[in-house]
């Protein structure tokens, strides 16, 4: 499904918290490119620099060095303004807390980044009743978020991530608060209807029972890109760009590579 | 994005009717405290305000207000009416005395005499009788509350008399009187009975009531009559004045209103404010959230200052809406008769509000747009 385009594509880039002293290496080189069509996973322990990598693509922090293309524009040459509108027009969101509006009834959560593109309440809410049909949801529509289920919840936010057809899905940890069952449903879901050949999706996620649905997994450590699997669905090539022991170390923390242990079985 | 505004103000709705009672508690508190204060520091320019003929009063230099005269000779009338540009000068008296009612009950009365000729000074607010029937012997108009104190569960009627100074007041007419600031009973009588129902005394005259010639100004014919006579001569807006800031510099009736303001403002600000900030604290996931997607930081401070102005307009209407139930309920009541929701008052707690929910919301919106979208990828 994947094409040639470059949805993308990261040179170098690093990102520094703090000064000085009490500075933080967040990120350190990353070299990465993203397709459209494919399904990346970012993986690895909890401080690797996985959601300051998803924050700084998103345009959500800035990277303090290197070059960075998002959908063809440079989000560092963006102004403030012009990178919110980048982001409503191209981006949407699926968070680990799925972060609905309480308030709102999840047909109206779905229509949100309509509602801030200007699109008139009667018509965005028709059209996140649509989407929350294709989610199998249309009898939840009417629903506060406290009266769904976790898996139901995370539909309304793949929805709501979807409804204004974004050419980047950018997902922090959608499966970590469900369980196994519902988990699965949400990226068999996410992966048939988030994944297009026009579109990117990127998953920062720890739950490597989801790793057989990337296209491509960067595992990450220490701000690193430690290895890069490419190509998976069409045989894995694992390209590994840190030393050896870093990577076996990181192996060894987190069990990082069960689907190659699988292959090697 | 406004119902979404509207929908996250309302969905918790114990914080959201916190917020609207709140302000309108305070709002409720600064309008019943300051408009008592402004009813009863009026009071003491009831009696200036209730004689409309006139548009100066005259008096012995050393005069501060109307409650406390010491009186001019008769013959500074006739040098009144010889300044040129007086229209006409009449005498007027102010003063008290003790009445006594059938049933034994006595009151200290606040007693005007008016000109004998023209009457000037005389009530014109007439509930039962008319002024004209102070031409009658003996005659004197009471005031409502003073009719009520004398002849209790009476409807009002005439006929009936009181005693002053061992002599015989025949009640005319009644009269709808501005309080005055202690609540005694107005009487109204003509200047020469108001000396037999005083006892006498050296000199009567407690004030020259003048009006200036077409063509000269208040001010002018004051400072003409200053020149003249030595005495001093103020416009009835002035002597009111004059009246207000005696209260407010000799009792410590500012003082104690002035607290319960303050608290109210205090209270009124602090609750409010510091709950709709909470209010915002417990949304900012839900901000960060819309800001990830894409909500411009103007769309989101619209949607805050929409949640302040509707709180503050809510609560703002319930306040004033209590407030204005309490003074139609009181504004008959003896005691608390004529104390009025003024709507300079209502203007004035509209631009607090105004100001608290603004305060407020600025605090909020200041936290809101240094906030990190990034926020929403913390778990």
């Amino acid at each position: 499904m994947a094409t040639d385009e470059i949805a993308v594509l990261s040179r170098d880039v690093t990102k520094i918290f703090g000064r000085g002293e009490t500075q933080v290496h967040a990120l350190r080189g990353i070299d990465l490119k993203i397709r459209l069509g494919e399904l990346t996973m970012l993986v690895g322990p909890s401080g690797s620099g996985k959601t300051t990598l998803l924050c700084v693509i998103t345009g959500l922090l800035d990277a303090t060095s290197g070059e960075l293309v998002v959908l063809g524009r440079r989000p560092a040459e963006l102004s403030q303004e012009e990178l919110i509108l980048f982001r409503r027009k191209n981006l949407g969101f699926v968070f680990q807390q799925y972060n609905l509006i309480p308030a709102l009834t999840a047909a109206e959560n779905v229509a949100v980044p309509l509602l801030a593109g200007g699109v008139k309440r009667q018509q965005a809410v028709a059209r996140g009743k649509e989407f929350l049909a294709t989610l199998g949801m249309s009898h939840r529509a009417h629903a506060l978020p406290s009266e769904l289920s976790g898996g139901e919840q995370q539909r309304v936010a793949l929805a709501r991530a979807l409804v204004h057809e974004p050419k980047l899905i950018v997902c922090d940890e959608p499966t970590s608060a469900l369980d196994a069952a519902t988990g699965q449903t949400v990226m068999e879901l996410l992966s048939v209807t988030a994944v297009r050949p026009d579109r990117a999706v990127i998953i920062v996620t720890h739950d490597a029972r989801i790793f057989d649905f990337a296209d491509q997994i960067a595992h990450m450590d220490d701000g690193r890109i430690v290895s890069l699997e490419e190509d998976r669905k069409n045989g894995t090539r694992t390209n590994v760009l840190a030393p050896a022991s870093a990577v076996l170390s990181l192996a060894a923390r987190r069990n990082v590579f069960p689907h190659e242990r699988r292959v090697g079985t | 994005m406004n119902f979404v505004a509207l929908k996250m103000l309302v969905a918790d709705r114990a914080k959201y009717f916190s917020l609207i009672f709140a302000i309108a508690f305070a709002s409720f508190l600064l309008a019943n405290q300051i408009s008592i204060f402004i009813g009863i520091m009026a009071r003491p320019a009831s009696q200036i305000r209730d004689v409309v003929d006139a548009d100066v009063w005259v008096m012995d230099p050393q005069t501060l207000y109307s409650d406390e005269v010491y009186a001019l000779r008769d013959y500074d009338l006739y040098r009144i009416r010889s300044v040129p540009g007086v229209e006409w000068a009449v005498p007027l008296y102010k003063g008290t005395g003790r009445a006594k009612g059938p049933d034994g009950r006595f009151r200290t009365v606040i007693l005007m005499g008016v000109d004998d000729a023209s009457l000037v000074g005389a009530p014109r607010k007439m509930l039962v009788g008319s002024i004209y029937d102070l031409n009658q012997p003996d005659a004197a108009i009471i005031d409502k509350a003073g009719f009520q104190y004398f002849f209790p569960d009476q409807p009002l009627h005439v006929g009936e008399t009181l005693q002053m100074n061992e002599k015989r007041v025949l009640i005319v007419g009644i009269s709808d009187a501005s309080a005055p600031f202690q609540s005694f009973p107005v009487l109204h009588t003509r200047y020469s009975q108001a000396l037999g129902f005083v006892g006498r005394e050296r000199n009567l005259l407690s004030f020259v009531l003048a009006k200036p010639l077409a063509g000269v100004s208040i001010q002018e014919l004051c400072q003409r009559i200053e020149t003249a006579t030595g005495l001093r001569a103020r416009s009835a807006a002035e002597f009111s004045w004059d009246a207000f800031r005696f209260y407010m510099q000799n009792t410590g009736i500012p003082v104690n209103f002035g607290i319960t303001v303050m608290i109210a403002l205090i209270v009124g600000t602090v609750v409010p404010g510091q709950t709709f900030y909470i209010f915002t604290m417990e949304s900012l996931k839900e901000f960060g959230a819309l800001k990830a997607i894409g909500v411009t930081n103007r769309r989101i401070v619209s949607m805050i200052l929409l949640q302040a102005m509707v709180v503050g307009s809510t609560g703002y209407a319930l306040g004033m809406g209590m407030a204005a139930a309490f003074f139609a309920t009181f504004l008959n009541y003896l005691p608390t008769r004529g104390i009025i929701l003024p709507w300079q008052v209502m203007a004035s707690i509209a631009v607090v509000v105004l100001f608290v929910v603004g305060l407020a919301s600025l605090m909020s919106i200041r936290r809101v747009l240094v906030l990190e979208p990034a926020v929403v990828f913390r778990s």
